[in-house]
């Protein structure tokens, strides 16, 4: 039996990880009111952050890593930005 | 031999969790029970998934991968708290909960129409 490298697993799980993405672009859309957008937001990025991870087995390049890094700082400081804007607005919707 | 076996294994275990926290994310009924799930698993799944990197591939630099995990834990949480409170004061439902919500006369939850089991502004 034949193990297939770890390029090719990480490739495979990449195909996978479109699944969530979909269902979270699903909950994006749909979402009744803001805060279910954030949390899809939230997920979204959670995503994003696994595909750069996965890229870097992928690719051989370790630049990918530090895409990850950045997206997670981002998403950390964009979520709480929002969360003051709806605490803010208060209100339904 | 044995570290691509741990690694692939680390690599499909975290993303088995993020495809459950997906599910989660796109079935349950409410904001809170989403928030659960896109926090924790997506969490968790993406914890694994940068671990299972860090052993498997030989070129990544083992501090960009241990900062993007604690990064992750941290700001998840934190993130996840101010934004269920973002929600509750912005009058999300709370009629999927169990019990008595327990928050009703510690937040405020100004201009309501009482969406959920909090107070009512339409009283004063």
């Amino acid at each position: 039996m034949t193990m297939p490298d770890l390029a090719t697993v990480a490739r495979v799980l990449i195909a996978v990880l479109a699944v969530p993405l979909a269902l979270s672009a699903y909950r994006m859309i749909k979402g009744p009111g803001y805060a279910d957008r954030l949390v899809a937001l939230d997920m979204l990025t959670a995503v994003v952050v696994s595909l750069a991870a996965l890229t870097t087995v992928a690719t051989g390049r370790r630049a990918f890593l530090d895409i990850g890094l950045g997206v997670a700082l981002i998403n950390f400081v964009s979520t709480c930005a929002f969360a003051t804007f709806l605490e803010r607005k208060g209100g339904p919707r | 031999m044995m570290r691509l076996l741990v690694a692939a294994l680390l690599l499909a275990t975290g993303v088995t969790f993020i495809v459950i926290a997906g599910i989660g994310v796109a079935r349950l009924p409410d904001v809170f029970q989403r928030m659960h799930a896109a926090t924790k698993a997506g969490g968790i799944g993406t914890s694994l998934v940068v671990l299972g990197v860090l052993v498997g591939s030989g070129v990544a630099r083992p501090v960009t991968g241990i900062l993007t995990v604690v990064f992750m834990l941290i700001s998840l949480s934190v993130a996840s708290q101010l934004l269920a409170r973002a929600a509750y004061l912005s009058d999300a439902s709370v009629q999927e909960l169990d019990g008595r919500d327990a928050l009703a006369g510690v937040l405020d939850r100004e201009r309501g129409n009482d969406a959920g089991g909090g107070r009512s502004s339409m009283a004063d």
